[in-house]
């Protein structure tokens, strides 16, 4: 079925995109992460130009990250002081990622920026995911060896939880300053700006690893986080590029909800460590692929760009 | 004097009366919506020959159909450190959003170079006012470029032979509009060409428009951005709000 995409200006068929929306959603549901990484390039690949693409894939994430933020607030597992303090500097860096979103567009480059963040950032998490997996898996085989189990190092970096200004977040079990989330925050936000990404799989291991942040608290506030801050980021690219396409959103939502159901299913059949390796390994699937993709002569060399 | 230049003038004004161009469309305006797909837009008419006497020897008939005239500025993408990104570019102040043209020949037969240039029949003849300081044969080369861009999405298309004319007085054709057209304010021109020359020209006006919901989305989202927002964000939110609920309730 063909339906017609009111801002891309293009006719899309609406199987497709509510699949696509199906199988990110499977593969969110499964590893627990907002799948905007893969939705974002694979509208790409379809052929969605990559300002529409960015901008109502953070549409969708919201959409996306209400039910399981709802489920996480009813269990108590959200630090509201915690997540207004990384909305406020997530706003903040959305803000500034729009300013250099719209900086690329008029340089006529930000087909290629988005291509090339892309596959920088998903090279570097991908390969820092994977050696965290794998050095899992190791621990793992040495503790069944019969080794004793090795203590975490530190519970968070004294560097930043030293900053000025120490504050209580009772939730997190912290007792640290809000720069550091605060920062944390804006460089996540101007991620969802620039790549349309709900960032939580940056934000989540940084709070564990960065902030220390309790394990109960992190997925939640997470979510929390990323509802606000993708919300803040539709409206950004709503009046300044003109380019959330809400049709498009809701196509994927539709799927999105309804692989997540397959995938959180999945899931529950599959051992955990095993998981974060085969998410490793797609996250650099996905980087190999854009890579791959920029290196490859263009089927047309030449680019129209209405000013 | 006058008395007598008056029945003269009539005498030849009659005998010199211009062959008329009548034409019509299947639709003068194109409708956007949710299921469009893209259209047919049949152009077709008559001609009307002074005191009606039909000449034997064929005519040529040449229908363009163009859209909405903007400025495009075309990048060309060149191998830098392993990977392709955009460097040159140039700037064209008036290509149309949509060009077609049909034909009852292929254009070099109708008439010669000049006549085509100034009637822009023929996606080659199109004044597209490039504006760059860069040598003639690199500003060619873009606009080589421009013009397969627009030609492989459906948006610059030459048919020839696609005009059919019938006893040399009904003549019609079959443009093909893609579903990526822009909107805006359209014309038909069909221009009569006999012995390589132009004899009879006529313009119909076609308005492609969005209608319905997807009009009023991307009215919205033009003119009332912060709402259209707001209303995106509402309605991405209402949407997972729903879906958790099903969910929950499974």
């Amino acid at each position: 079925m063909d339906i017609y995409l009111p801002i891309a200006e293009m006719s899309v068929n609406a199987a497709v995109i509510i699949l696509l929306g199906g199988v990110v959603g499977f593969l969110s549901g499964m590893f627990g992460v907002g799948g905007g990484f893969l939705t974002t390039p694979l509208l790409i690949f379809y052929g969605i130009p990559p300002v529409i693409a960015v901008a109502s894939s953070a549409s969708q994430i919201t959409g996306a990250s209400v039910s399981g933020a709802l489920a996480y607030w009813r269990r108590g597992q959200v630090d509201l002081k915690m997540g207004g303090v990384l909305v406020v500097g997530g706003v903040a860096g959305a803000g500034i990622g729009q300013i250099i979103f719209r900086a690329l567009q008029k340089l006529g480059q930000i087909d290629v920026a988005i291509n090339i963040i892309y596959v920088v950032f998903l090279g570097v998490v991908g390969a820092l995911m994977l050696r965290e997996a794998l050095a899992e898996r190791r621990t793992a085989r040495q503790v069944a060896a019969g080794a004793a189990k090795p203590a975490r190092l530190r519970r968070h970096v004294p560097l930043i939880a030293g900053l000025p200004g120490r504050t209580r977040f009772y939730k997190s079990g912290l007792y640290i300053s809000p720069l550091g989330p605060l920062l944390l925050g804006a460089l996540v936000g101007m991620f969802t700006a620039i790549m349309g990404i709900g960032g939580g799989f940056i934000m989540v291991p940084a709070m564990i690893y960065l902030l220390g942040m309790s394990a109960s608290a992190v997925v939640g506030t997470s979510l929390f986080q990323i509802i606000f801050v993708t919300a803040a980021t539709t409206l950004l690219h709503a009046t300044s590029s003109k380019s959330v396409d809400i049709v498009l959103a809701l196509l994927l939502l539709a799927g999105g909800v309804a692989g997540a159901q397959f995938g959180v299913r999945a899931a529950q059949r599959m051992q955990a460590e095993r998981l974060r390796l085969a998410l490793a390994l797609l996250v650099l699937a996905v980087a190999a692929g854009l890579l791959f993709g920029l290196t490859v002569r263009p089927q047309s060399l030449f680019t129209l760009y209405t000013p | 004097m006058r008395l007598l230049l008056l029945p003269l003038l009539w005498g030849l004004l009659t005998a010199v009366a211009p062959t008329v161009l009548i034409t019509d469309l299947s639709q003068g305006r194109i409708d956007i919506n949710t299921r469009f797909k893209g259209a047919d837009l049949l152009v077709f008419g008559a001609i009307q020959y002074p005191a009606g006497a039909v000449p034997d020897t064929p005519a040529d008939i040449a229908i363009v159909v163009r859209g909405p005239v903007a400025p495009i500025t075309v990048r060309e993408k060149q191998r830098v450190a392993g990977i392709w990104i955009n460097t040159d570019s140039v700037r064209f102040e008036s290509v149309p959003g949509f060009y077609a043209v049909a034909t009852t020949r292929p254009i070099e037969e109708l008439a010669d170079d000049r006549t085509t240039a100034i009637y822009e029949i023929g996606v080659r003849n199109l004044q597209l006012s490039p504006v760059s300081t860069a040598p003639a044969a690199e500003i060619g080369r873009f606009e080589a470029g421009l013009i397969k861009v627009k030609r492989e999405a459906g948006l610059f298309a030459e048919a020839p032979g696609a005009v059919v004319v019938t006893r040399n007085v009904l003549y019609r054709a079959r443009i093909v509009i893609p579903a990526a057209v822009p909107v805006g304010d359209y014309a038909a021109e069909i221009h009569l060409i006999r012995k390589g020359r132009v004899i009879a020209s006529s313009t119909t006006p076609i308005v492609i428009g969005k209608s319905g919901f997807e009009r009023w989305i991307y009215v919205m989202a033009q003119e009332q951005s912060l709402v259209y927002g707001i209303a995106a964000v509402v309605a991405a939110l209402a949407a997972g709000g729903i879906a958790s609920a099903v969910t929950r309730r499974q």
